[in-house]
């Protein structure tokens, strides 16, 4: 099993979900998280007073995973998100442990989907 | 001969119009995204600023000062020879500079209704100079035309209580055609925005509704019976058409919605602004009535269909309803409200509608020319868009440096 976790821009989110659902992928969660990149955000000004490096508004996806499914979702978010410029996001893939689900108490690759 | 009680309600009327445009500005904000809140915000308190300025020094006397017909000249720049005493020929009882800052009121909120059309992507120094050029090209000549001295559509007879063509179907007009020329928003189809606030949106709503009796029984421009008749059927039709929206929507939605309830609430108030001195009750309840029905079917209807991106309904509500209010009143009018108005249709004088059909002709023609030269010009030299990159971003960050809300402290 895999978690994916995916941080894109908040006005790609409808794009990539659509993009998930065509391949199957009907269960994921999101949060809006702040952040930044290589290019440290943006410069704000409060009367007069200047701040720089501030985060920029992001969205985190979380979705887990059968192995089989990871590499359809992977590019189904980078079909969704990728605009081919910077604060495009990443994607993190990481092994997943165990996984329950929570109404059956069924575990591992069957909770999954 | 100077009435204190006339000049008290006039000052006072003014104030309530300034504050309408604060709550147009919650009112619009409440339905932008986040990103965008404050760009709306201050879209419409710098043409508060800017606007009273050119108001005083410019305007008034472009818009007021006695003509020849097209346009009011020069003669009252910086207002010299606007004083304290009453220019009878505007408003016998009260001092000339009261008449005058009630107007500026006016001229103030007209170009922010247009921001609706253009919300969410406009650069704020193309938007500072287009509103400074179409408050001086198409709102002055037009309020000329419609209240000036010697304007032409006055002396024609045309009846516009409140601003139904001046300010609506001149603000929505422009509206549409500002929507058609600076084109969709990025990322629409995707990703249609809902309002990032309702309850700033009601909010508004509520100072909106509140500043209009400033707007519509100020129009008498004297504390009296018409300014009474004129409060009544303000609040009268803006409630007959809530209610209406509401229905509307549940009959076709399932549902009513509070965005719906404000929507039809500000749909009656526009409709009833050129009727407000000549219509008794009845008529104003199917003013607000009907309104809704017509601006339901512009918004959700019309709107998707054509696909132009008319954000906030700009032209949906202000132009429909404006339309529908100025016809209305040539159908409703009556001496009996007021003997210095005419009968309208239903009263026995058909060509009351024909005056009023004119006068709106006339303004949609005027409007989206100027407005779209004006938009042109402004394109050409400066740029009125937003690049791409910065609308993904929002205007607040890009245009402003600044957020309306933090998500960490």
């Amino acid at each position: 099993m895999r978690l994916i976790i995916a941080i894109i821009q908040p006005y790609k989110l409808e794009e990539v979900k659509e993009e998930l659902y065509k391949v199957d992928v009907n269960l994921i969660t999101v949060s809006e998280v702040l952040g930044h990149g290589r290019q440290k955000g943006v410069a704000e000004v409060y009367r007069g007073a200047k701040e720089t490096g501030n985060l920029l508004r992001k969205v985190r996806l979380e979705i887990a995973v059968n192995e089989d499914f990871a590499e359809k979702t992977i590019k189904a978010i980078i079909k969704g998100a990728k605009t081919g410029s910077t604060g495009d996001g990443k994607i993190f893939v990481l092994d997943l442990k165990e996984c329950v689900r929570i109404r059956t108490e069924e575990r591992g690759s069957q909770a999954i989907g | 001969m100077i009435n204190t009680g006339d000049t008290a309600w006039v000052l006072m009327s003014s104030a309530l119009v300034l504050l309408m445009t604060p709550g147009l500005a919650f009112f619009y904000g409440g339905m932008v995204r986040r990103k965008n809140m404050l760009s709306i915000l201050m879209q419409c308190f710098i043409i508060m600023c800017v606007l009273s300025v050119h108001w005083v020094l410019l305007g008034y006397s472009l818009s007021f000062a006695p003509s020849n017909g097209f346009w009011g000249g020069l003669r009252w720049l910086g207002l010299r020879g606007v004083g304290f005493e009453p220019y009878t020929d505007y408003a016998a009882t009260i001092p000339h500079q009261a008449f005058m800052i009630f107007q500026g009121m006016f001229a103030v909120i007209t170009p922010a209704l247009i921001i609706g059309a253009f919300a969410e992507r406009m650069k704020f120094s193309a938007f500072l100079i287009f509103t400074l050029l179409w408050a001086t090209f198409v709102y002055d000549p037009l309020c000329h035309w419609v209240w000036g001295s010697g304007g032409w559509l006055r002396t024609m007879g045309a009846l516009d209580f409140a601003g139904g063509t001046v300010v609506h179907i001149n603000a929505g007009i422009a509206a549409l055609v500002t929507a058609l020329v600076i084109g969709r928003r990025k990322n629409l189809d995707h990703n249609a925005p809902a309002p990032h606030n309702l309850p700033f949106i009601v909010l508004g709503t509520g100072l909106l509704w509140f500043g209009w009796f400033g707007f519509n029984a100020g129009s008498a421009l004297a504390a009296n019976g018409l300014a009474v008749n004129a409060f009544v059927v303000t609040n009268t039709a803006a409630a007959a058409a809530g209610l209406s929206w509401a229905l509307i929507e549940w009959f076709h939605n399932g549902k009513p919605t509070m965005f719906g309830v404000a929507s039809g609430a500000v749909a009656g108030l526009v409709a009833i602004t050129p009727a407000a001195g000549f219509v008794s009750v009845v008529p104003a309840v199917i003013i607000g009535l009907l309104v809704s029905v017509f601006c339901f079917i512009a918004v959700s209807i019309i709107k998707p269909k054509l696909g132009y991106d008319d954000s906030l309904d700009a032209f949906g509500v202000h132009c429909v309803g404006g339309i529908w209010g100025a016809l209305a009143t040539g159908l409703f009018a009556s001496k009996a409200v007021n003997a210095a108005g005419a009968d309208g249709l239903f009263f026995g004088n058909p060509k009351q509608f024909l005056i009023q059909l004119i006068a709106v002709l006339v303004t949609i023609g005027f409007t989206s020319v100027v407005t779209f030269i004006i938009y042109k010009v402004v394109d050409i030299f400066i740029g009125v868009r937003v690049n791409e990159k910065e609308e993904m971003m929002g205007l607040d960050l890009t245009q402003h440096h600044e957020r309306a809300y933090t998500v960490l402290e």
